[in-house]
C-alpha cells in the first residue's frame, strides 16, 4: 500500500507538472514520436496494402516480407540506425516505423482482399472502373480491418516508444530509464502508469475514429463479426 | 555517380558484407569465455522464448476454456490482457529485477503474460468456432463434457490455436531481445554489449539476421505441426488459412 501513497504522491507534487522534465513536457515528446512513426508507417503501409489488396500483384511477398518485418529485433533496428545516423530522433523514428508498418500493411490487404466478390461484380455492374472500384467500394468496406491494424500498430508503437529513453532521448521512457538507474522504483512507476494511460487513450481514440470513418451500414456488421 | 565511383561503392559495400560474415565467424563460439559467444547467446534466446511461448500456452488453455464456458468472464479478462500488454517490456523486466533477480525469469515472465494478448483470443475463438452439430455429434455418441473437449473441441480447435502461436511465437522471439537492457535476451544481448556498447555494427547486424532466421524457422516449424496435427484440413486449407489469416491481427 506504501508504493501507491508514493506513487500518489509522485503525481501531486507540483514540480512533477512543469519544466522540460515534467509530464507535460514529457507527454508532449513521446506523443510526437508515436504519431509521427505512425502517420509516416500509414502514409506507407496503407496505399501498399490498397494496391497488393486490390491487383493481387505481389500479395503473398507483401505479408511475407510484413512477417519477416515483424520478427526484426526493435532495440537492434534502434542501435544499427545510431551508429549510422547518431543520437536524435531518426533511429527512434526508424525502430517505430518498423514495428508499425507489419499490422498495418497486413490488414489492409487482407481487408481488401476479404472485400466479398459479389460486392466487387455489383461495383462493376453499376459502371465503376478499378480506381473508383478501390475507392468507393473496396477503401470503405476494409476501413474496419485497416483501422484495427492501425490500432494494434499504435499500442504498440506507444509501449515501445519508452526505449526512445535508452538513447537519450525523451519521452516518458525518461522516467523508467532514469528510475531504474537511480534504484526509484515510484519513478518507474509512475513513468509505467503513463504510459498505459497514454495506450489506452490511444485504444478509445480509434474507437471513436471508427464511429466517424466506418460507414454507418458496416458498423453494425463488423461490430458482430469482432 | 561516375562508374569508377559505383564501382568503388561496390566494393565498399561488398567488404562490408564480407566484413560482418567474417565476425560471426569468428565470434560463433569464444572458447576462453564459453558463454559470450553467438552460439550460447542464440541458445539463451531460444530457450527464454520457448519456454516463455510454453507458459503463456499452458496459461491460455485453461483461460480460453474457462471464457469460452462463461461468457461474461471473458471481456473483463481480454481487457486486464490489453492493458497488460501496454506496459512497456522494458518497465516490466525492470519492475521484476527484485523479486527475480537476474535470473531468467525476469525475462520469461514478462514475455510469458505478453503471449496471452495474441494466444487467448485464439483459443477462445477457436473453441467457439466449434460447429453446433459437430458438438451435438459428440454428445450424442455419448462423449461426456471431457471427451469431448479433448477429442473433438480442442482438434477442431487447433488450427486457429496454431495460427495464435504463430503470430506469438513470432513477436515473443522478437521481444527476448529487450530483455537485454537487464543482462538477459539471448541475441540482444550480442546487439547491445558486443555491437551498440562499443560502437561496432557486425554483431548488430548478426543478432537482427539471427533473430530473424529464428523467428521464420520456428513459424515453418508450427506450420509443419499443423499439418501434422490437422491432416483432414489439408484438403481445404486454402480456405482455412484465409479465415485464420487475419485473427492474429487485432
Amino acid at each position: 500500500m506504501d508504493i501507491l501513497i508514493d506513487l500518489y504522491r509522485w503525481f501531486a507534487d507540483p514540480a512533477q507538472w512543469s519544466g522540460d522534465s515534467g509530464i507535460p513536457a514529457r507527454l508532449a515528446e513521446h506523443v510526437h514520436y508515436s504519431a509521427l512513426a505512425l502517420v509516416l508507417s500509414s502514409a506507407v503501409a496503407v496505399p501498399l496494402g490498397l494496391l497488393t489488396g486490390h491487383t493481387g500483384v505481389g500479395g503473398f511477398a507483401t505479408t511475407s516480407l510484413a512477417n519477416f518485418a515483424r520478427a526484426l529485433p526493435t532495440i537492434g533496428v534502434l542501435f544499427l540506425v545510431v551508429l549510422f545516423a547518431g543520437i536524435g530522433l531518426v533511429p527512434v523514428v526508424c525502430a517505430l516505423v518498423a514495428l508499425a508498418v507489419p499490422p498495418i500493411l497486413v490488414n489492409t490487404h487482407e481487408g481488401v482482399r476479404g472485400v466479398e466478390p459479389r460486392l466487387r461484380d455489383a461495383a462493376r455492374g453499376m459502371g465503376m472502373r478499378g480506381r473508383q472500384v478501390l475507392l468507393r467500394l473496396e477503401l470503405p468496406v476494409a476501413t474496419p480491418l485497416i483501422l484495427i491494424g492501425v490500432r494494434t500498430a499504435a499500442v504498440q508503437v506507444v509501449a515501445t516508444a519508452t526505449i526512445a529513453a535508452y538513447v537519450g532521448v525523451g519521452g516518458l521512457g525518461r522516467y523508467i530509464v532514469d528510475g531504474q538507474a537511480r534504484q526509484d522504483l515510484t519513478m518507474m512507476l509512475g513513468g509505467s502508469v503513463l504510459v498505459v494511460a497514454l495506450a489506452v487513450v490511444t485504444t478509445l481514440l480509434f474507437a471513436g475514429l471508427r464511429g466517424l470513418l466506418v460507414a454507418p451500414g458496416l458498423r453494425a456488421e463488423t461490430a458482430s463479426a469482432r | 555517380m561516375s562508374a569508377a565511383e559505383t564501382a568503388h561503392a561496390g566494393t565498399a559495400a561488398w567488404d562490408w558484407v564480407t566484413g560482418v560474415a567474417q565476425w560471426g565467424v569468428d565470434n560463433w563460439s569464444r572458447p576462453g569465455e564459453p558463454d559470450r559467444g553467438i552460439r550460447p547467446r542464440l541458445v539463451q534466446h531460444m530457450r527464454l522464448a520457448y519456454v516463455s511461448i510454453g507458459i503463456g500456452l499452458a496459461l491460455a488453455l485453461p483461460l480460453g476454456l474457462a471464457c469460452a464456458r462463461w461468457t461474461r468472464l471473458y471481456p473483463p479478462v481480454l481487457t486486464g490482457v490489453n492493458v497488460l500488454y501496454a506496459v512497456p517490456s522494458i518497465a516490466l523486466f525492470f519492475l521484476m529485477l527484485p523479486y527475480t533477480g537476474f535470473s531468467e525469469w525476469t525475462a520469461i515472465v514478462p514475455l510469458s503474460l505478453y503471449t496471452l494478448v495474441i494466444l487467448l483470443p485464439n483459443v477462445v475463438d477457436g473453441l467457439r468456432q466449434v460447429p453446433d452439430h459437430v458438438r451435438q455429434a459428440a454428445v450424442a455418441m455419448g462423449f461426456g463434457p471431457l471427451r469431448r473437449l479433448v477429442a473433438v473441441e480442442m482438434p477442431v480447435a487447433v488450427p486457429v490455436i496454431i495460427a495464435g502461436l504463430r503470430v506469438a511465437s513470432v513477436a515473443t522471439i522478437s521481444m527476448v531481445s529487450v530483455a537485454s537492457l537487464v543482462g538477459l535476451g539471448g541475441l540482444g544481448q550480442l546487439i547491445l554489449t558486443d555491437g551498440f556498447r562499443r560502437q561496432f555494427d557486425a554483431p548488430i547486424v548478426v543478432g537482427i539476421l539471427l533473430t530473424v532466421a529464428l523467428a521464420l524457422v520456428t513459424d515453418a516449424v508450427l506450420v509443419l505441426a499443423q499439418r501434422r496435427l490437422t491432416p483432414w484440413a489439408r484438403r481445404d486449407r486454402s480456405r482455412r488459412a484465409r479465415a485464420a489469416a487475419p485473427v492474429g491481427e487485432r
